[in-house]
């Protein structure tokens, strides 16, 4: 269980949310929801350890990620606003790179590919592609290595109807794995059975 | 008292300014104490004659010099560690005026070299630190210039501080070692152990006149720094309001 | 370790790809030893006396000028932060960074540099020596640096501050290598010199990926 309690974050040295609460149990997802500038994105960097919290706490079965912030990071995955797929490189080395990083197996890399749809896209250097196979490039680390949780911001930006499908099953088959979802999305992700977390402008 | 106590800025603003003309007014009668001893009561020396007089400016500057940059490595190190909010503050308001003293060291070192060694400029051992120093200087506060958000800015000024401060020994280390290779040890040095008593005295009263002057400046400057502080935040409430 | 691996692997396989860099920082090197018999005359000489020194310093200058590449590339397109986020603390992945920085470029210019002692008429003693403080020294300069490229990552073109921040801490490594060449060159002892040297390098290695690691993870706040 991944657990929020009482969060503020700061960005500069303005106050960005407070007094905000959240829990994700296996095999859920939560969508967070609100205007531009409501601190999607910081609550995201926040619970991927990149942003520190200026109040309350962040929760893993209960225990305080600040405590071994390697082991949380080590546990999520996330795809922010930036890629990081590198030009110079085949899709597959892309993949192959965060795999191996994050000590996974050859045929998961394989299933990564089939999954968002690449497969052909194989030995193409990741400078030719598109804007949505660069993004189908970033997306398929999410299977590439297992992760119990999953951070996305705003994942579906520049895919099109196939690889928001892609993406929908690959959440589908994350949670039933047991795996946890957070995503902000301004976009109906068509998931069953989801919990939504609005934010409010400060 | 807890380490935050002054951290509130009001209560640090009212206490530097009940505590700033003092430091103000002893920097004055003290820098008018040393001068006329050292301009007038020191005799002058038997074998420099009046350029000695320059030491009394010289030597305080290069202990300040190197005071005001652990002042400043001190200061760094209280905000990382503790996150007190006034001791960023503290580090930053305290470089220019370490810059400003190392400065007036390295002047006054050149405009005594003239006399003594013939020339502006000697690649003595102590001159080259406090150079080396004065670079230390201005990349932090470069640093500071560099990056906009100002807390991140402080973050990454104080881990420069820090890592500056561990070199400082090494670098000095270093030159000192470069410079007995390279020179002969019967140069004269520009100030031995031996000082007179009669000098010994004006010496200290300048170092501690120098001493109030930075604490009566960075004051001044933290305060100006917290009201330019406040200035951003009330219009960034102006703003988004 | 399978991880600190795998990225020391990953930016090597990137150095290949992108290739370039290191050819670039060689030829820099290169070229800036052949500017100072242009600027301070032939004399077979005055090039074997200030040989030492110009071949550091030309190296430093040329290990400085790659270090933008460190972190640079990888924060600007998301690597940076999913590499923070592999699980391996940030101090390794620095530490992993800095190594393949060596190879890639302290290790060319250790190459290169006999041979352009010899266009400087260097003495034949101080050879071994040259070689030996290289070795010793260049893993130092890409320890320091790494703090100034973290330093200024959130900097826009920072290449101008980050020479400011980082060549003055440059200086013991550049006092230690050139005075142990001089030595070797004189028929002194170059021992304590390069002992020096080694004791910096050596304290270098735990303190600066630690302090660079702070530095990295403030750039993605």
């Amino acid at each position: 269980m991944f657990q929020g309690r009482d969060i503020a974050c700061d960005r500069g040295e303005r106050r960005i949310f407070s007094n905000l609460d959240f829990r994700i149990m296996q095999g859920q997802a939560l969508v967070l929801r609100g205007p531009n500038g409501c601190g999607k994105t910081t609550l995201l960097r926040t619970a991927a350890t990149l942003l520190k919290v200026a109040r309350g706490k962040l929760t893993w079965d209960g225990t305080d990620i600040s405590e071994d912030p390697e082991e949380h990071r080590a546990r999520l995955h996330f795809v922010g606003h930036l890629d990081a797929v590198k030009g110079a490189l085949s899709v597959r080395e892309n993949i192959a790179i965060w795999a191996k990083v994050r000590g996974s197996t050859e045929d998961r890399i394989e299933a990564a590919m089939a999954a968002f749809e690449i497969l052909h896209l194989m030995d193409t250097p990741a400078q030719y592609l598109s804007a949505g196979q660069h993004r189908r490039t970033a997306l398929a680390r999410l299977v590439a290595s297992p992760a119990a949780l999953w951070l996305l911001d705003e994942p579906t930006v520049s895919l099109d109807a196939d690889g928001t499908a892609c993406l929908q099953r690959a959440i589908a088959a994350h949670r039933a794995d047991g795996g946890m979802v957070m995503a902000a999305t301004h976009i109906e992700l068509g998931l069953d059975d989801v919990e939504f977390l609005q934010l409010k402008p400060q | 008292m807890s380490m935050h106590y002054f951290a509130n800025p009001a209560r640090f603003t009212r206490l530097a300014g009940r505590i700033q003309p003092w430091a103000g007014g002893l920097a004055a009668l003290l820098l008018l104490v040393g001068l006329y001893l050292a301009l007038v009561e020191v005799p002058a020396d038997y074998q420099q004659g009046d350029t000695v007089r320059i030491m009394f400016v010289h030597v305080p500057s290069a202990w300040m010099a190197m005071f005001c940059y652990m002042f400043l490595a001190g200061a760094s190190a209280v905000g990382l560690i503790w996150k007190h909010p006034l001791a960023d503050l503290a580090a930053k308001a305290s470089a220019p005026i370490g810059a400003g003293f190392t400065f007036l060291a390295l002047v006054t070192g050149s405009i005594w070299g003239k006399p003594m060694w013939g020339t502006w400029w000697v690649w003595d051992a102590r001159l080259t630190s406090v150079l080396i120093l004065f670079f230390l200087y201005l990349g932090y506060m470069a640093l500071w210039q560099a990056i906009e958000d100002s807390q991140k800015a402080g973050k990454a000024a104080a881990v420069l501080a820090l890592v500056g401060a561990v070199n400082v020994p090494i670098i000095k280390f270093s030159v000192d070692w470069w410079n007995t290779l390279h020179q002969p040890a019967s140069v004269l040095r520009m100030d031995g152990p031996a000082i007179h008593s009669s000098m010994l005295w004006p010496l200290l009263i300048m170092a501690l006149a120098f001493k109030a002057y930075f604490v009566a400046l960075l004051l001044t400057r933290m305060r100006m720094e917290l009201n330019l502080r406040r200035i951003r935040a009330l219009r960034l409430a102006e703003r988004t309001s | 370790m399978k991880s600190f691996r795998a990225i020391i692997a990953r930016d090597l396989l990137l150095a290949v790809r992108q290739g370039g860099a290191t050819f670039l920082a060689l030829v820099f090197f290169l070229l800036t030893v052949t500017l100072f018999p242009l600027g301070i005359g032939p004399e077979p000489a005055v090039l074997a006396r200030v040989a030492p020194g110009v071949l550091w310093v030309a190296a430093l200058l040329a290990a400085m000028l790659s270090l933008d590449r460190l972190f640079q590339a990888d924060f600007e397109d998301g690597s940076l932060e999913q590499l923070t986020l592999s699980g391996l603390p940030v101090g390794f992945i620095v530490l992993a960074k800095i190594i393949t920085h060596w190879l890639t470029t302290g290790l060319p210019l250790l190459l290169a540099a006999p041979v352009l002692a010899v266009l400087l008429n260097m003495n034949d003693e101080g050879f071994a020596a040259l070689l030996l403080t290289m070795l010793i020294g260049t893993p130092a300069l890409s320890l320091i640096g790494a703090i100034g490229a973290a330093l200024t990552l959130t900097v826009r073109r920072g290449g101008v501050l980050l020479s400011l921040l980082v060549l003055p801490l440059y200086i013991p490594v550049l006092i230690f290598g050139v005075s142990a060449i001089d030595a070797a060159v004189h028929g002194l002892n170059a021992k304590p010199h390069i002992l020096l040297l080694a004791a910096l390098t050596m304290a270098a290695i735990p303190l600066c990926p630690w302090a660079a690691a702070a530095a990295v993870k403030l750039s993605l706040e």
